[in-house]
């Protein structure tokens, strides 16, 4: 009965991965069960929430609406591949010192929306950050310090 | 505007050392790198996968389940329904009073009859999430589907069906035997009500409905749960409690605590829907019956809608009446709350706070805790206090209307101080309140003109201000000192938005050490002493005294062992600034860092405990002030500017403590204007999904200016009063008087959203 099992080649976090996945397998399904790389969020899985958000060559996705085996040949990047082998990425640390975390399940996939609009837009408004996270829910911060904390990373960026 | 404004502010009048500082919490680099074990995460060999079978109607009885096809689906293992229950005694406490044990099981696997749409029924472990799913449409439920009632009044109704054939009412305080919805009505008095009421020159009576809404916490419920084969039990799992859980647990498995293990993994958001215990037992009983292998649950967003939480709809009734001078002379309101399925709304809680904020000689308030076919009711951040503020706020601010007093000096007049006495009872000992709408009514927001209008509709401003108790309750917690100088802290409160810091911090500023050289941990209920919940605003409180009476512990042992060093008395030595020194011989000095070096050579490691059941709680009180903008041809409401003023009683971490008043108010915010569970007649919840469900997003926020107001609560020795709470009491009552001031309509039922309020303005 379970269907048969998708050979799939990708990239994630700049290094090469191959996975098999049942073609109803989304793709954060995929990433969690079958990758283990856990990082990514389940928070409604019908993509209203932005948990599972990940970057998909270059652009960003809510992982729960892409299947597993949409992602051959993609380059994908999740929360695990933010920081480098000399640290975290100021968009990390600004949530840190801003306290733009609470509970912190969102976090994820604010920090991958966040980096994304700050590598397209270096300076961006206030009305345009909360624009552009407007398919990211938080439930505890009410936005205030994750706004701010993206501001700060987008100076501390600059300089 | 010559000065510039700086917003976030910190009215703060005691300095310390550590407390008061914004350090990076200890549990930081693991949340933003993905690294943070959360329930869902776990992994585990052997995993089998658990889901949940759930009643398609709000209210039937139970005629008959049949498993035979579903288990016959290749890649099933156990099935469980509450026939697995195993004989126990009548009543079930957890930690929170007792309860029934038929209403305490039958929330977390029905038996003979359902209640709500959406209660667990059966449960099924299977090889994967797919197996067991598919497996759930296998299982063949018979039901007999009866009326449902979905509102307070509704269930209160003389012909209303009944929910539970052996729920009686109780009737002030004396069990009658009336078979009803109705679980118990109870009354507080102060004064005499008639007698104020022809006292007052103007009186405003008002009803009001507020709708269903749920915590909305965005990770999903989930457990994985392991019935060892030495009949020991390990549960992992989001909880406000670990320990709430293990005695859950114990009850409806009837196996004793010290059989089971608890491992609280971080939490993705509770605002108290995780206090409630939902499918921990049925994951445990798969567990043994799958042949002793872990079974995973995790709810889909659907089930945390029609599983658990919510908070009540309610029903409320609420009049006051005032001289022309505006003194408030008389108050009363009646509550009506929904329970849910189960008895135990939070209307006695509501009650508690509904008129806190004032100082009224004449007082009646009646509440009335109504079962319905709804989820069950959990918490949810200072429960059953919005109700009564929705409508106790917006009286208010209508008596200050016609009495042309501006609202903050109306209750300002009127302001709780030291001193003034509860209708429930308790008399107030050192509060914040009159503290709180002074920085309200001084602030920038407040002293300026209306924010201008952004989209060309009306806009208007309105204030409001709301009281939570907070609790006390058990906290423990043990300091063991490392060799280099730092300090490892166990305790056992799950922490949901940077407690582990502001434990931490206690134990630093006892020691004179940085925040840096503590190590916080939040431990299994195996390796830490009893804590309750991290709930009702208490976990900084009372934890973070926990960890103040440990590092003291240590300083103690510090000084004795300094003292056996030196060979001089104990009490000729003392400890500042993680230092210990002589008091007599200035000769005699060594950093904590430097003694620690020596502890194994001297005596042995220092380990030190606090435990504690604090009774100096610090009640809070909380005001917002807000600018609407609505579009009167559409109702649509926007939010232009937004302030929140708190009284913290001491800010441990001023970050995390902005951060509360933000949630809180946001929470209060979506409450106000949006959410709300959209029933269709037959009880189904219409829209169980965050697309229907709508909460709000950044984009329809301004930031959240804050203000801590520092007025110290001497039970605690850092003066800390809870402050999760208290800030989700009056945002909506602040929302609906802006509203109120900016297009002209009251508004008498929640949400707020454009097609109530274009139904108040046609009119
Ligand atoms: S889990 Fe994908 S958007 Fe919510
Ligand atoms: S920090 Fe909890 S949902 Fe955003």
């Amino acid at each position: 009965m379970p269907a048969t099992k998708v050979h799939v080649t990708t990239t994630i976090n700049g290094e090469p991965v191959e996975f098999l996945a049942e073609p109803r397998q989304s793709l954060l399904e995929v990433l969690r069960d079958v990758v283990q790389l856990t990082g990514s969020k389940e928070g409604c899985n019908d993509g209203n929430c932005g948990a599972c958000t990940v970057n998909m060559d270059g652009r960003i996705v809510d992982s729960c609406l892409v299947l597993g085996v949409e992602a051959e040949g993609a380059d994908i990047q999740t929360v695990e591949g933010i920081a480098s082998a000399d640290g975290l990425h100021p968009i990390q640390q600004a949530f840190l010192e801003n306290a733009a975390l609470q509970c912190g399940i969102c976090t994820p996939g604010f920090l991958v929306s966040s980096k994304a609009l700050l590598e397209k837009e270096p300076n961006p408004s206030e009305e345009r950050i909360r624009m552009w996270l407007a398919g990211n829910l938080c439930r505890c911060t009410g936005y205030d310090k994750i706004v701010k904390a993206v501001m700060a990373a987008a100076k501390e960026m600059a300089s | 505007m010559t000065t510039t404004y700086e917003p976030n502010k910190v009215l703060s009048n005691k300095e310390f050392k550590v407390v008061g500082t914004r350090p990076v919490r200890p549990d930081g680099a693991d949340k933003v790198t993905g690294r943070a074990q959360y329930g869902a995460d776990l992994q585990l060999t052997g995993l089998l996968y658990g889901k949940t079978l759930r009643s398609p109607h709000a209210h039937a009885n139970i005629k008959s389940i049949d498993f035979k096809k579903a288990l016959a689906l290749e890649g099933v293992k156990a099935v469980v329904s509450a026939k697995d229950f195993p004989e126990t005694k009548d009543t079930a406490n957890y930690g929170l009073g007792d309860s029934p044990m038929n209403y305490f099981r039958g929330n977390i696997l029905a038996d003979k009859k359902v209640l709500y749409k959406g209660q667990a029924i059966a449960a099924v472990a299977a090889s994967s999430v797919h197996v067991a799913e598919a497996a759930l449409s296998l299982i063949d439920v018979k039901y007999e589907v009866l009326d449902a009632v979905l509102t307070a009044p509704e269930g209160m109704a003389k012909d209303a069906p009944i929910l539970h054939d052996d729920l009686f009412t109780k009737e002030f305080e004396k069990q009658t035997k009336v078979n009803s919805n109705i679980a118990e009505h109870f009354q507080h008095k102060m004064g005499d009500i008639d007698e104020g009421f022809a006292g007052a020159d103007v009186i405003v009576e008002r009803t009001f409905d507020t709708a269903t809404v749920h915590q909305g916490y965005i990770e999903p419920h989930n457990v994985t749960a392991l019935w060892n084969d030495d009949d020991r039990i390990h549960v992992w799992t989001s909880t406000q409690g670990a320990f709430t859980v293990r005695a859950a647990v114990s009850e409806a498995l009837a196996v004793p605590v010290s059989k089971i293990k608890v491992t609280p993994m971080e939490i993705g958001g509770g605002f108290g829907g995780k206090i409630n215990v939902y499918e921990d037992p049925a994951a445990a009983l798969l567990s043994k019956k799958a042949g002793h292998k872990p079974v995973k649950m995790v709810m889909t967003r659907a089930e945390v809608f029609e599983g658990t939480g919510p908070t009540p709809g309610s029903h409320m009734t609420v009049k006051m009446g005032a001289t022309n001078e505006g003194k408030i002379v008389a108050a009363q309101a009646n509550l009506a709350m929904e329970a849910g399925a189960y008895p135990g709304s939070p209307v006695g809680a509501g009650a508690m706070c509904v008129f806190t904020a004032y100082d009224i000689a004449n007082v009646t308030i009646d509440g009335y805790d109504v079962v319905v076919n709804k989820p069950k009711t959990a918490a949810y951040r200072a429960p059953g206090a919005p109700n009564a503020a929705f409508a106790a706020e917006q009286v208010i601010d209508e008596i200050a209307e016609k009495l042309n007093i501006d609202p903050l000096e109306l209750r300002l007049q009127n302001a709780a101080k030291e001193g003034t006495r509860r209708a429930d009872g308790p008399i107030h000992p050192r509060i914040g309140c009159v503290e709180v709408l002074e920085a309200m009514k001084e602030h920038h927001h407040y002293q300026s003109p209306l924010t201008p209008a952004k989209n060309g509709g009306k806009v208007g401003r309105g204030v409001g201000i709301g009281f939570w108790f907070n609790i006390g309750m058990q906290s423990a917690c043990n300091i063991s000192v490392n060799n280099d100088g730092t300090v490892n802290l166990v305790e056992g409160s799950t922490d949901i938005g940077g407690s582990r810091a502001s434990i931490a911090m206690h134990a630093a500023e006892v020691l004179g050490i940085s925040y840096e050289d503590v190590k916080p941990q939040v431990a299994d209920t195996d390796s830490v002493g009893y804590t309750a919940i991290t709930g009702g605003s208490r976990t900084t409180f009372a934890t973070g005294w926990a960890a103040y009476e440990a590092a003291n512990d240590v300083k103690a042992q510090l000084i004795d062992r300094a003292a056996t060093i030196w060979g001089v008395d104990p009490d000729s030595v003392e400890m500042e600034e993680g230092v210990l020194r002589s008091k007599t011989d200035t000769e005699l000095n060594m950093s904590f860092k430097d003694l620690s070096a020596q502890l194994n050579d001297t005596g042995g490691p220092i380990v030190g405990r606090g435990a504690v059941d604090p009774s100096g709680i610090g009640g809070s009180f909380c005001g917002q002030i807000v600018d609407v903008e609505v579009d009167p041809e559409t109702g649509k409401t926007d939010i232009l500017r937004f302030t929140v003023v708190q009284d913290a009683g001491k800010a441990i971490h001023p970050s995390y403590v902005e951060g509360q008043m933000q949630g809180g108010s946001v929470q209060g915010i979506g409450w106000a204007l949006n959410e709300e569970y959209y029933y269709s007649e037959d009880g189904r919840m219409n829209n169980p999904t965050f697309l229907d469900y709508r909460m709000p997003t950044s984009l329809d926020l301004p930031m959240i200016d804050t203000v801590i107001v520092e007025v110290a609560n001497p039970g605690h020795p850092y003066g800390v009063r809870g402050v999760g709470e208290a800030n989700i009491v009056s945002p909506q009552a602040a929302v609906a008087n802006a509203i109120k001031s900016a297009v002209g309509a009251r508004m008498e039922k929640m949400p707020m959203n454009p097609a109530a309020i274009m139904e108040q303005l046609w009119s």
